[in-house]
């Protein structure tokens, strides 16, 4: 009795029905897709992406060639070389980041005792030459002029919980 | 306005051969290759919305340019051929299913009796020419030199044949009802003052099932597109083809679902009867509109239908072609028989 009940339900194609309405259903669901060069998934202030050299408020360098970030990175992708200042501090002459080698773990900023080098949340960058993954110093610190507004806001954001 | 009348009225005086050749070209070529990219940038749209995505949207407006520009990127790459392939063969392969394709266009009418061809056995023609687009197939399979293409070839012969049997025979059902091979008899036959409880769908109910099923199968669609079967041997018959050829196979399959989507009303749906009754007026008058928006819910459900379910295992197509299909379609044969004998449906108006 069961076989010929199952044979007309076969014959009926009741499951086929089931499994088309369940893509009929899904046809007016809202859709998740980020339109993405227009479109943004929100991002953490603590987002570790591109790096950046900070300064003070008064324009002065933050770094002052304590070496801790090159000491504690695990990749080691950072590269500094220091001197001596005419006004007698000490400052970096190089301060490069391999960006083939950095795998973004955050180290450098968490023992950076000034503040200095910091991941910003700019995930979108590419280099079209061989090369163009070091940065060097003046990008770094371009890129902490440019989106410092950024850095600072993300930054007081993430205090209360640190 | 009149220089450009008389020139128009001199061309086609002068050239009556040419402008003949450019009409046939302009009205069921053109509109068949726009309507193909437009389907297939439905699909695409459709397989995104029911995949909770939004699917093409930056090709032009709402991205409807997108399949011009995958045309135009297939028709600008290097065409490749096999090593050792047999190339004039190779090359023939995508016409010789592209033509039957659109030749089969000839006989599919917009009106009652307005068709290229008002053939007396336009049916048969259909059945012809879309068991003509196989030797395509088997063509390109063969002609690769590829053991994927060969197997994909294999797979979709053997699939067609199997399933040419119960479209053949659902075919037969609808002929014996409207006494005639003649697509436009047979929409007429279908008329009548219910609208569209006269249509044919409701005694061959059955039937229309597995014509459409069949359909899929005829087109190597999903869940039948054993021929293709990415996961098993990779691209099937087209696994070798690249740029314009493998365009014109895109296009070959594309224009065949296209055609079996207008000719599933025609020939259970009332083609161009509206679904509405006679005395609802203008509700109720025949169209174009009609007979344009049934296929079109075939065509979707095409897409439908591919979004819904996987791909079925090889010997369970066999199984459902032989020894479910064939059956169910030579008993209802006789039941159309009986219906048409003893008078239990009324044909014609």
């Amino acid at each position: 009795m069961s076989r010929v009940v199952s044979y007309f339900k076969s014959l009926l194609l009741l499951e086929l029905w089931a499994g088309l309405g369940v893509t009929l259903r899904y046809l007016w669901a809202p859709k998740y897709t980020v339109r993405f060069p227009m479109e943004h998934i929100p991002r953490s202030p603590r987002f570790r992406g591109l790096h950046a050299l900070r300064r003070y408020p008064n324009g002065e360098e933050r770094c002052i060639a304590c070496k801790l970030c090159e000491a504690v990175c695990p990749a080691l992708a950072i590269t500094i070389d220091s001197h001596r200042r005419e006004d007698d501090t000490r400052r970096t002459t190089r301060y490069e980041i391999d960006l083939f080698k950095c795998i973004y773990c955050g180290f450098c900023e968490e023992s950076c005792p000034v503040d200095s080098i910091v991941l910003t949340d700019i995930l979108e960058y590419h280099m079209e030459k061989r090369g163009e993954n070091i940065l060097t110093k003046p990008q770094l610190l371009a890129i902490g002029d440019r989106f410092e507004k950024d850095i600072a806001a993300a930054r007081t954001e993430d205090a209360p919980y640190r | 306005m009149t220089a450009l009348a008389s020139a128009y009225e001199w061309f086609i005086t002068t050239f009556p051969t040419l402008s003949m050749a450019i009409g046939l070209l302009l009205f069921p070529l053109l509109p068949l290759i726009i309507g193909v990219a437009m389907y297939v940038y439905w699909e695409r749209k459709v397989i995104g919305w029911m995949h909770v995505r939004i699917g093409p949207n930056q090709i032009g407006p709402l991205g409807l340019l997108q399949t011009f520009a995958d045309v135009f990127k297939l028709l600008l790459k290097e065409v490749i051929y096999p090593f050792q392939a047999n190339k004039p063969l190779f090359l023939l392969a995508p016409l010789w299913a592209l033509v039957p394709a659109f030749a089969a266009w000839a006989v599919v009418p917009i009106g009652s009796h307005v068709a290229w061809s008002d053939a007396n056995a336009g049916l048969l023609f259909l059945l012809a020419m879309t068991s003509m687009g196989v030797y395509g197939i088997i063509i390109a399979g063969w002609a690769s030199n590829s053991r994927y293409a060969m197997l994909g070839a294999m797979r979709s012969a053997a699939q067609i044949i199997s399933y040419e049997i119960a479209m053949g025979f659902a075919l037969v059902s609808v002929l014996v009802l409207a006494g005639s091979l003649n697509l436009s008899d047979i929409v007429n036959a279908q008329a009548g003052g219910k609208g569209l409880l006269d249509w044919f769908w409701l005694p061959l109910l059955p039937m229309f099932v597995i014509y459409f099923v069949s359909g899929l199968a005829e087109t190597n669609r999903l869940p039948f597109d054993m021929a293709e079967g990415e996961s098993e041997i990779v691209a099937g018959f087209h696994v070798e083809y690249s740029g314009a050829p493998f365009a014109v196979f895109f296009l070959t399959e594309y224009a065949n679902m296209i055609l079996i989507s207008f000719l599933a009303p025609l020939l259970f749906l009332g083609g161009w009867l509206s679904p509405f009754p006679a005395s609802w007026g203008a509700l109720g008058a025949p169209g174009w509109w009609w007979f344009v928006a049934k296929a079109f819910f075939f065509a979707t459900a095409f897409i439908w239908l591919r979004a819904t379910f996987p791909r079925y295992r090889y010997d369970q197509i066999m199984r459902l072609g032989w020894k479910v299909f064939i059956p169910i379609t030579i008993v209802w044969v006789f039941v159309a028989g009986c219906m048409k004998y003893f008078g239990w449906v009324t044909v014609g108006a």
